[in-house]
């Protein structure tokens, strides 16, 4: 036993097993289920918006990893971002510019700022961002759910640097929009299975919560946030409702329209970009919440959970600052 | 939980955040205290407690008796060393201290054919004692905090003028996985332990009198109990969670009292005063018996051990001959530790002696000493939620990078007392504590420095 060769090293000789590429794949696991609704509901076009996006995120990771020992590609945290992309993006996109996306929401949401664990604010929301900025017009382009498994949508094989023809000649709204520029409210049944107009993973409400409550089961994601920016939603938008139910939605349809909930478990419960003391999680939730909920009421955009969560991305390094921890045994 | 006796409470009390750990302890918890037979040599370093190193008062070739003493306490935080065992003086010179360094120590060559019944010591009647005798007098025992600091036991109960000990504590935690030698030593030197807390508080005078003791050691409670009944002890037992670091002085006293020791003060400054369960029975073992601080209790175990054991073992036998009494490490050992797996030392030679502070000794394979692959840190926030002292170590760890010294004495680094929690926790595997460790030396360096060049600027 003595020319056993024993190792050396200091202090904790323990280790609790969770890694951090497991907690990234947990998160890609659960969002398998919501794009499976997605293909159900926008068939052969959601298909190739996820391929794509996913694609381009993890080639962009790879193109900028300069070990190039795909470290940074194995630990799923791109492959979720392409996820996450492709759910903000409506079922008829062009699919280069999905590529675009990947490519501006991993380049310059993520790496330029030293990889994971660096960034301020969401890559997929930063591409999404950039898209919105960059063709405004396809990305307010919906089509309805329809039975047509095998078909593309829309102008997802636009040449590119083409805008594409839209075939269908119609787009239909979602209803977000139909509720900002109609005042037409939408059954929530139908918000909750999914089955109305809006991005790929806008749809299924019913399993976003159930993602949900798996995440925060697995301590994966801070329910703080979930709940502190769902309260809000309801609380803020629930103020308005009760002063005129004419003009303003209810606070269920604010929470199960549009991204809301997409956003409250997936993209403001980013770690990196999330606020790390306790009082400061509920100060980025709340503030979430009223920014969406502004946007949505009085702003230009029919909807705002994008713009919110990342102007909260913007301040949370304020925020950590200003939400110290008290240590122990010291005074406030 | 039916407990009769003076249980102080039904519900388990805690302290907040704080991380579960597999305990690990069911390998040795239930296996008595053994002892093993006496070995050829021991090895006594001069210094195995805080402060400075005895002085020795034998020369070579003596012949030493066992409970002797071989060396004098040099200054007030020091204490004296005892012979373990009957033989002669073999040398005094350098050996390997179990913290890596040759230092100074005795070494005694065991007599074959003695008895070694323990020669006791003139320790004095403790009903008949003022303050200051007392305290000579267990300083002269040798005795230290057997929690693993050893620190010397008379400096601590010396209280200043100007402090009082309302709440007295001994610490039955043993919150580190893996060790159990308290948990044993609570349930088979119960009468001891309470005859300790006794003679103690006829010279401390604490008003409260706890033993806190976490309820995976549900024996433990109930013989405390019991007996504190019988000797009519007015002494509370404290159930604890199960939860690391349940026994650090901090968070135990917060867990009891609900107060929380101002940073850079000690428990006094808040009337307490913390004492472990070993400590407590050597203490009784020197009035009643003669014996000082010649042997303690030490848990050998771990997943790379043969026989998980805990053995009553001289101070200064060499860990090599107690890993083999203990079964040897198996053939997958891939480190062997002092302590407990958590704040423990890596020890990388098995020929050092078993000190005064020696807790446990852990043979760990290579599935627990697995290399983990650092990933970057990703504020997921579970260093903050373990914390017991409300730091941020994901940003400490973050400028630790950096190098950024001063700005993590801004964040109170200095408080961390490196429990090790975080890097537990932490699933990118960043080595938190150890960048603190180097941080806080980085610290204290300059700030040495800063003192010392500003008194010769004077």
């Amino acid at each position: 036993m003595t020319d056993r060769k024993l190792s050396i090293s200091t202090a904790p000789f323990l280790k609790e097993e969770t890694t951090t590429p497991w907690i990234m794949w947990q998160v890609v696991f659960t969002l398998v289920p919501v794009v499976g609704v997605s293909y159900f509901y926008f068939g052969l076009s959601a298909v190739m918006i996820t391929l794509t996006a996913v694609l381009s995120c993890l080639f962009t990771e790879w193109l900028f990893d300069k070990h190039k020992k795909s470290y940074s590609v194995k630990d799923g945290s791109a492959l979720i971002t392409g996820l996450l992309l492709a759910l903000t993006l409506p079922p008829g996109f062009p699919l280069w510019m999905v590529f675009v996306g990947g490519v501006v929401g991993i380049g310059m949401g993520k790496v330029i700022w030293g990889g994971l664990g660096q960034n301020i604010f969401n890559p997929a929301l930063l591409g999404r961002a950039f898209l919105q900025a960059a063709f405004p017009m396809a990305i307010t382009t919906w089509s309805n759910p329809d039975g047509k498994y095998f078909e593309l949508r829309g102008t997802n094989d636009a040449f590119p640097f083409y805008q594409g023809l839209n075939i269908d000649g119609v787009s239909s709204a979602t209803p977000l929009a139909q509720m900002k520029f109609d005042h037409i409210g939408t059954d929530l049944k139908a918000l909750l299975m999914g089955s109305t107009g809006g991005s790929l993973g806008e749809t299924c409400g019913a399993l976003l919560l159930l993602a949900m409550a798996y995440l925060i089961y697995k301590r994966i994601i801070n329910w703080h946030i979930t709940a502190s920016i769902m309260l809000t939603v309801v609380t803020f938008s629930g103020i308005f409702y009760l002063i005129d139910p004419a003009i303003y939605p209810s606070p269920w349809f604010m929470v199960f329209s549009g991204g809301l909930l997409l956003g409250a478990v997936y993209m403001a419960t980013d770690l990196v970009t999330s606020p790390i003391t306790p009082k400061g999680i509920w100060v980025y939730g709340i503030g979430i919440g009223i920014l969406t909920v502004l946007i949505r009421i009085w702003g230009g955009l029919p909807e705002g959970v994008m713009y919110a969560i990342l102007l909260m991305n913007a301040a949370t390094p304020l925020i950590n600052r200003y939400t110290k921890i008290r240590t122990f045994g010291h005074q406030k | 939980m039916a407990f009769g006796g003076n249980i102080a409470a039904i519900k388990p009390l805690s302290f907040s955040h704080g991380v579960h750990p597999e305990e690990y302890k069911q390998l040795s918890c239930n296996n008595p205290i053994e002892r093993m037979p006496f070995v050829a040599e021991y090895i006594l370093p001069l210094g195995q407690h805080i402060g400075a190193p005895s002085k020795p008062i034998v020369r070579k070739g003596q012949k030493v008796f066992r409970g002797q003493k071989i060396a004098d306490p040099e200054g007030f935080v020091s204490v004296a060393l005892h012979a373990p065992v009957d033989g002669t003086i073999d040398a005094i010179d350098l050996f390997t201290h179990p913290n890596g360094q040759e230092l100074p120590a005795i070494k005694i060559k065991c007599d074959t054919f003695s008895s070694q019944l323990v020669t006791p010591q003139e320790a004095g009647d403790p009903e008949n004692m003022d303050l200051p005798e007392f305290i000579s007098a267990i300083q002269e025992a040798g005795l230290v905090g057997l929690g693993g600091a050893a620190f010397p036991a008379h400096v601590k109960f010396s209280i200043p003028e100007d402090k009082t000990c309302q709440y007295f504590m001994v610490n039955g935690c043993e919150c580190e996985p893996f060790l159990t030698a308290d948990d044993r030593l609570m349930v088979e030197y119960a009468e001891e332990l309470l005859d300790g807390v006794e003679i103690l508080n006829r010279f401390i005078k604490a008003e409260k009198l706890y033993v806190a003791v976490e309820i995976n050691k549900q024996e433990a409670i109930q013989v405390i109990s019991e007996k504190a009944v019988s000797r009519n002890c007015p002494i509370e037992i404290v159930p604890l969670k199960v939860k690391y670091p349940q026994g650090a002085e901090k968070m135990m006293i917060s867990a009891i009292l609900g107060k929380e020791i101002p940073a850079g003060k000690l428990p006094l400054d808040i009337e307490v005063l913390v004492s472990n369960v070993g400590t407590m029975v050597a203490i009784s073992q020197y009035f009643r018996k003669g014996q000082p601080l010649i042997e303690r209790v030490i848990t050998v175990t771990g997943t790379a051990l043969g026989r998980p054991t805990n053995v009553m073992v001289p101070i200064g036998t060499p860990m090599i001959e107690l890993v083999n009494w203990c079964g040897g490490i198996t053939s997958d050992a891939a480190r062997v530790l002092l302590g407990g797996p958590m704040m423990g030392m890596v020890q990388k030679r098995l020929d050092v002696p078993v000190i005064k502070g020696t807790s446990g000794i852990l043979a760990l394979s290579d599935h627990e000493a697995r290399v983990m692959t650092e990933y970057s840190c990703i504020r997921c926030g579970r260093c903050v939620d373990a914390c017991p002292i409300f730091l941020n170590p994901s940003l400490l760890g973050m400028l630790a990078k950096k190098g950024f010294w001063d700005e993590m004495a801004k964040n109170n680094v200095m408080d961390c007392f490196e429990c090790a929690a975080c890097s537990f926790v932490c699933p990118s595997a960043i080595p938190l504590v150890q960048h603190f460790r180097v941080a806080k030396g980085f610290i204290k360096e300059k700030a040495a420095r800063e003192k010392f060049e500003n008194r010769n600027s004077v």
